[in-house]
C-alpha cells in the first residue's frame, strides 16, 4: 500500500492535460449548448449570443404544432417496445440452446447467426423492402421491426452469459420437478439480468436513432418514427427557422438525453460490457 | 451427471427440443439477413423488372455499367477518403479521452459525460445542428472566422470542403464511443505496472509507447474493425447537411446505394452495388476471423 503512494505522484497528470482534456469536451458539447441556447430563446438570438436575451418556450410550441411530434413519440416508443421485447424473447430461446444442448448441425447454426453482426438488415435495403412489399407490410411499424427481431448481438451475448451459469443450479430445479422452460424462466433470466439490462439500453438507443430504414420502408404520418419525421419537417425549405428546428432536435434527442443524464453510469458500463450494436 | 436424461433414446428429443427453441430466431435471421444476402447476388445478374417486362438475365452487366458509372467511382473514392479520415482520428481521439478521463482530472465526470453525449444523440436530429454551423454568412463556424478576419466559405456548398465537414461530423459522433472501450481496457490494466515503470525512472511518453499501447493492441483491433464497418454504413449526417452533393462529392457507397435503389427505382443496379458493399464488409469480418487474434472478440 505504502509502495502505491509514492511513484503514483511522478505520473500525475499535468495542468496542462486538465486543461487540454476541458477544452476538448468544451467543443464536444458545444452543438448540443448551442442547441439549448437557440431552442429556449426568441429567433432574433438565434444567430448572436446575448446574455441578456429573454427566455421563451415559444419554440418549442412551434415546432410541436409544425408538425405531427406526438403522433411520431408514439410511433417511436411502440416501435422501440416492440423490437426490445421481440429480441429479448428470441434471443433469450436460441442463446438458452446454444449454451445448454448438444445437437446435430449446432456449429453450422451458430455461425449462421454470426454472419449478422458483420451484415446488418440496413445494408440489404433493396432486397428487404421487396419482402417487405410482398408481405403487404410497406409502411407499417411493424415492416421497420420485423427485419431486427432477431439480434445476432444480443443471442452471443446471452450464450456467453448463460454458459457462465453453473449446471448444478438447473439440475437441482429439475430434480424439484420444474419443466425446460421454467427453469429458463427462474434460473437463467434472473441471474442474466444485468446483461438483459445492457442489452436494453443499446437496443434502445439504436432504434430510436436508425433513420435510413425507417426512411425507406414509411411514407405516411401514422407510421413514421421520430427521426423520420424530423428530417421530413427541418428539409421543408421555407425560410429556415433554426430556434423551431432546434426545439424539434432537442424534443427528438430529450428522451434519450434526460435517460442518459439519469443512468448516466449504467449506460457508459453497459456499453462497455455491451460493444457493439 | 444425471447422465439418464442424455441417453441415446433421450438425445433425438432433446435436438428437437433445441432447434424447436432456435426456429424463430433462425427463420427471421434466415428470411431478412440470409435469404436477402442470396438473392442479392442472383438479382444483380438480371435487369430492373419495368411494369410489364419481367426481369432477364444479363449477365455481368450491371457490373458493366457499374465500372462505367463515374457517380460510383467517385462514391468509392469518398468512402475511401471519408474510411482513411475517420478511423485514425475518432480512434485517435478515442485513446486520448481515455488517457485524460481515466486520470483523476478535475471534473473528470463532466468531462467523460460530455465526451459520450454525441454517442447516444441521434445522428440525424444533430446533424440539424452541425447543419447551421456550417451555413454561409451567418452561421457559427462564420461567425468565428469572420472575428478572425477570414473571408467568408461555404463549407458544406463547395467540392473541396464538403466531404471534411461531414467526416468532422462522423469523427465527433464515433470518438466518445470508442473512447469507452479503452477506457474499460485501462481500467483492466494492472497498477503495479505503472508504479514499476515510474521507478525505472522511464517518461510518461515511453510508457504509454512501450507498456500501454501494446496491452491495448486487443481492443485496438476490435474498435478498428468497428470503425471500418462504420465508415461504410454511417451516412445519416449526409441526408441532413449535403443529399451527397454539391455535384457527388459527399456521396458515400451507401448513399448512392439509396440513390439507386429508392430514387431511380434501379433494383438491378442497387443489388450489384449492395454486392459490393456485402464483400467489404465480409473481407472485414473474414479478416478479424482468421487474422486477428479470437479473443479479441469479447475479451
Amino acid at each position: 500500500m505504502s509502495s502505491r503512494q509514492a511513484p503514483a505522484v511522478i505520473y500525475r497528470h499535468t495542468w496542462l492535460d486538465t486543461f487540454a482534456a476541458w477544452l476538448l469536451a468544451l467543443l464536444w458539447i458545444l452543438p448540443l449548448a448551442y442547441a439549448f441556447w437557440t431552442a429556449f430563446h426568441p429567433s432574433e438570438y438565434a444567430t448572436r449570443f446575448d446574455l441578456g436575451a429573454p427566455w421563451t418556450l415559444q419554440n418549442f410550441r412551434h415546432a410541436w404544432d409544425a408538425a405531427p411530434f406526438a403522433r411520431y413519440f408514439l410511433n417511436t416508443t411502440l416501435l422501440v417496445a416492440m423490437i426490445l421485447a421481440a429480441q429479448l424473447v428470441l434471443s433469450t430461446l436460441a442463446a438458452f440452446a446454444f449454451a445448454r444442448y448438444q445437437f446435430r448441425g449446432k456449429n453450422i447454426a451458430f455461425a449462421l447467426v454470426l454472419v449478422q453482426l458483420m451484415i446488418m438488415p440496413d445494408i440489404l435495403l433493396v432486397e428487404n423492402y421487396q419482402t417487405m412489399a410482398r408481405l403487404g407490410l410497406v409502411d407499417t411499424l411493424f415492416a421497420i421491426g420485423l427485419p431486427y427481431f432477431a439480434s445476432a448481438f444480443a443471442i452471443f451475448l446471452l450464450r456467453q452469459t448463460f454458459m457462465g451459469i453453473p449446471k448444478e443450479l438447473d439440475e437441482a430445479a429439475r430434480v424439484e420437478g420444474a419443466s425446460t422452460l421454467q427453469i429458463l424462466w427462474r434460473v437463467y433470466v434472473p441471474l442474466a439480468r444485468p446483461v438483459y439490462t445492457a442489452f436494453a439500453l443499446v437496443s434502445v438507443s439504436f432504434h430510436w436513432n436508425n433513420f435510413l430504414w425507417p426512411l425507406i420502408i414509411t411514407n405516411s404520418v401514422e407510421s413514421r418514427p421520430l427521426t423520420v419525421g424530423l428530417q421530413v419537417f427541418s428539409s421543408v425549405e421555407q425560410g429556415v427557422d433554426w430556434s423551431t428546428i432546434t426545439a424539434a432536435t432537442l424534443m427528438t434527442s430529450a428522451p434519450l438525453l434526460v435517460g442518459f443524464i439519469l443512468f448516466q453510469r449504467q449506460f457508459v458500463q453497459s456499453f462497455m460490457r455491451a460493444g457493439i450494436k | 451427471m444425471s447422465a439418464s436424461s442424455s441417453s441415446i433414446a433421450g438425445s433425438g428429443q432433446r435436438s428437437i427440443h433445441a432447434w424447436l427453441l432456435l426456429l424463430p430466431a433462425l427463420v427471421l435471421l434466415v428470411a431478412f439477413t440470409h435469404w436477402p444476402a442470396v438473392a442479392t447476388l442472383i438479382d444483380s445478374f438480371y435487369s430492373t423488372p419495368k411494369g410489364a417486362r419481367p426481369a432477364v438475365w444479363v449477365g455481368v452487366e450491371n457490373y458493366q455499367s457499374m465500372v462505367d458509372d463515374p457517380v460510383f467511382w467517385q462514391a468509392v473514392r469518398n468512402n475511401l477518403w471519408f474510411a482513411a479520415a475517420t478511423i485514425p482520428a475518432s480512434i485517435g481521439l478515442a485513446l486520448l479521452m481515455a488517457v485524460w478521463v481515466n486520470e483523476r482530472i478535475a471534473g473528470r465526470t463532466f468531462v467523460r459525460m460530455a465526451y459520450f453525449t454525441p454517442t447516444v444523440l441521434p445522428m440525424i436530429a444533430v446533424a440539424n445542428i452541425w447543419l447551421f454551423f456550417y451555413t454561409p454568412q451567418y452561421g457559427l463556424l462564420e461567425q468565428v472566422t469572420g472575428a478572425l478576419g477570414l473571408p467568408s466559405h461555404n463549407w458544406l456548398g463547395s467540392p473541396s470542403t464538403a466531404l471534411g465537414a461531414i467526416t468532422l461530423v462522423a469523427v465527433w459522433k464515433e470518438a466518445g464511443f470508442f473512447m469507452i472501450f479503452y477506457l474499460a481496457a485501462l481500467q483492466t490494466l494492472n497498477p503495479s505496472l505503472k508504479e514499476a515503470a515510474a521507478i525505472e525512472g522511464a517518461s510518461r511518453w515511453y510508457f504509454f509507447r512501450r507498456v500501454q499501447w501494446p496491452l491495448l493492441m486487443p481492443t485496438t483491433v476490435f474498435v478498428l474493425v468497428n470503425a471500418v464497418i462504420n465508415a461504410f454504413r454511417l451516412v445519416d449526417h449526409v441526408f441532413i447537411l449535403t443529399r451527397g452533393g454539391p455535384d457527388n462529392a459527399t456521396t458515400l457507397l451507401l448513399y448512392h446505394l439509396y440513390e439507386v435503389g429508392f430514387k431511380f427505382w434501379d433494383t438491378a443496379y442497387a443489388a450489384a452495388i449492395t454486392v459490393v458493399l456485402v464483400v467489404v464488409l465480409s473481407s472485414v469480418a473474414l479478416f478479424q476471423f482468421f487474422v486477428l487474434d479470437k479473443k479479441v472478440h469479447y475479451q
